[in-house]
């Protein structure tokens, strides 16, 4: 980011100069990491938006219309669910798969929601409150006999667990790069599978795309047709050097890392007195987030003094999945959520502990 | 006399920079201009290349499987 800042500087593809030809280049090189990285059929079907949010939208409003059936989890974030409670208002039929109380789903469950006829099904990789990894591969199976598309939210995952979008039967993929992609914030994107038509998504911005420029009309080609406006060229020089540094560690002794920190933490949460734990018990079935009640507490109170008190730094309340807390029974209070990430030591996740030990005994 | 020159026309940026790292990596000499207006009205990118490697330059991008709008002489 540094070196695009004091070197490039230019606008990706609004000019043959050399500052706005290194941008471009940037940009592609950025690009061919995501469609590396996630086994996309090609660099050209890698759109880049602001953020997962951005993508999903697209992605819904870009397939869905009045009279089509979308079926998605009941532990969603609003990123999904608010678009599509949108959508619902202009007429989508929107099915919601119910989870169980450790934000699991079966995927009978999910079969049984995905009847013949129905467009899209919606999920997240894994729940952002419990960590619970949701089975994508038996949802793109699902899909697929029923000959709907399949969008994965993989905002918690990707960085985290292996993904291919080719391989795991993905349609389309949406995924932010400010999380576990090791990016900043303002990147992301959603990628397009072999079977995604271009004809059937209509994009949910218009304007300047370097090219075609005689034309008023939108071009139709991949990825100008959705990639209006200029793209955070820093930002993406920032995202490749992320998911380079993250294939250099490599994902395998990220998750082991992680995992191992998110299970100490655990353990050693689960020691204290009153702290209700959330998701399933097995690691290998979760994210490496930890979500915590203390029933009887003001959660946003003992968040406050983890952070003023001990400089422990959580996320406190309904972590923008209302959904996701009612089906665990948490709703309106939520939980207070701790996130081990790849610079999170051991002596951190100790201290986390006994300042919630003193706290809860307080 | 000075060399005769070409052009590859793309529908996109990301096409335009993929052209010339397959041409590049082929070891041709070419170079991301800004598009000749008696080509296109376009505001984007062409790729230059010397017009006697018209061949070459055509049949790597057509390995690649990289999106043009034609090869033109400048």
């Amino acid at each position: 980011m540094a070196t695009y800042l004091e070197r490039f500087g230019g606008n990706p593809g609004r000019s043959g100069h050399r500052l706005s030809v290194a941008a471009g280049r940037a940009v592609y090189e950025a690009r061919e990491t995501v469609a590396e990285f996630f086994g996309a059929p090609d660099p050209l079907r890698v759109i880049f938006t602001p953020n997962a949010t951005y993508a999903i939208n697209l992605a819904l409003r870009g397939l869905l219309g009045p009279g089509d059936r979308v079926v998605t989890s009941s532990v969603e974030h609003n990123s999904v669910m608010r678009p599509l409670r949108a959508l619902e208002k202009e007429g989508v039929d929107v099915v919601v798969a119910r989870c169980d109380a450790a934000a699991a789903l079966d995927p009978a469950e999910l079969a049984r929601a995905v009847t013949p006829g129905t467009k899209l099904v919606v999920l997240t990789h894994a729940s952002n409150v419990t960590g619970t990894i949701l089975p994508v591969a038996e949802a793109a199976e699902i899909a697929r006999r029923a000959g709907a598309l399949f969008l994965l939210d993989a905002a918690q995952t990707a960085g985290y667990l292996p993904i291919d979008v080719a391989r795991m039967g993905i349609d389309l993929l949406a995924f932010t790069g400010h999380k576990a992609l090791q990016g900043p914030s303002g990147t992301g994107g959603l990628i397009l599978g072999q079977e995604v038509e271009a004809e059937a998504l209509r994009p949910l911005c218009h304007g300047g795309t370097g090219s075609a420029s005689e034309s008023e009309e939108q071009p139709a080609v991949l990825p100008d047709k959705y990639e209006a406006g200029t793209l955070n060229a820093v930002g993406l020089a920032g995202l490749r050097a992320g998911i380079e540094h993250l294939t250099t560690v490599g994902l395998e002794a990220v998750r082991g890392r992680e995992e191992a920190l998110a299970e100490a933490l655990r353990e050693g949460l689960a020691d204290v007195a009153d702290v209700a734990l959330y998701g399933p018990a097995e690691a290998a079935r979760r994210t490496p987030v930890v979500s915590i009640g203390l029933p009887g507490r003001r959660l946003a109170d003992v968040a406050l003094r983890l952070d003023e008190e001990y400089g422990v730094l959580a996320r406190v309340g309904l972590q923008c999945a209302p959904a996701c807390h009612r089906t665990l029974g948490t709703f309106p209070e939520g939980t207070i959520r701790l996130s081990p990430g790849l610079n999170t030591t051991r002596e951190e996740i100790d201290h986390t502990v006994a300042a919630i030990r003193e706290i809860a005994s307080a | 006399m000075s060399e005769a020159y070409g052009v590859v026309l793309f529908f996109t940026t990301s096409s335009a920079i993929r052209g010339e790292k397959v041409a590049k990596r082929q070891g041709l000499r070419v170079k991301l201009i800004p598009t000749p207006r008696q080509l296109s009205s376009d505001c984007g990118m062409a790729l230059r290349f010397a017009w006697r490697d018209a061949d070459d330059v055509r049949r790597c991008l057509e390995e690649a499987g990289v999106e043009n709008d034609g090869l033109h002489r400048i």
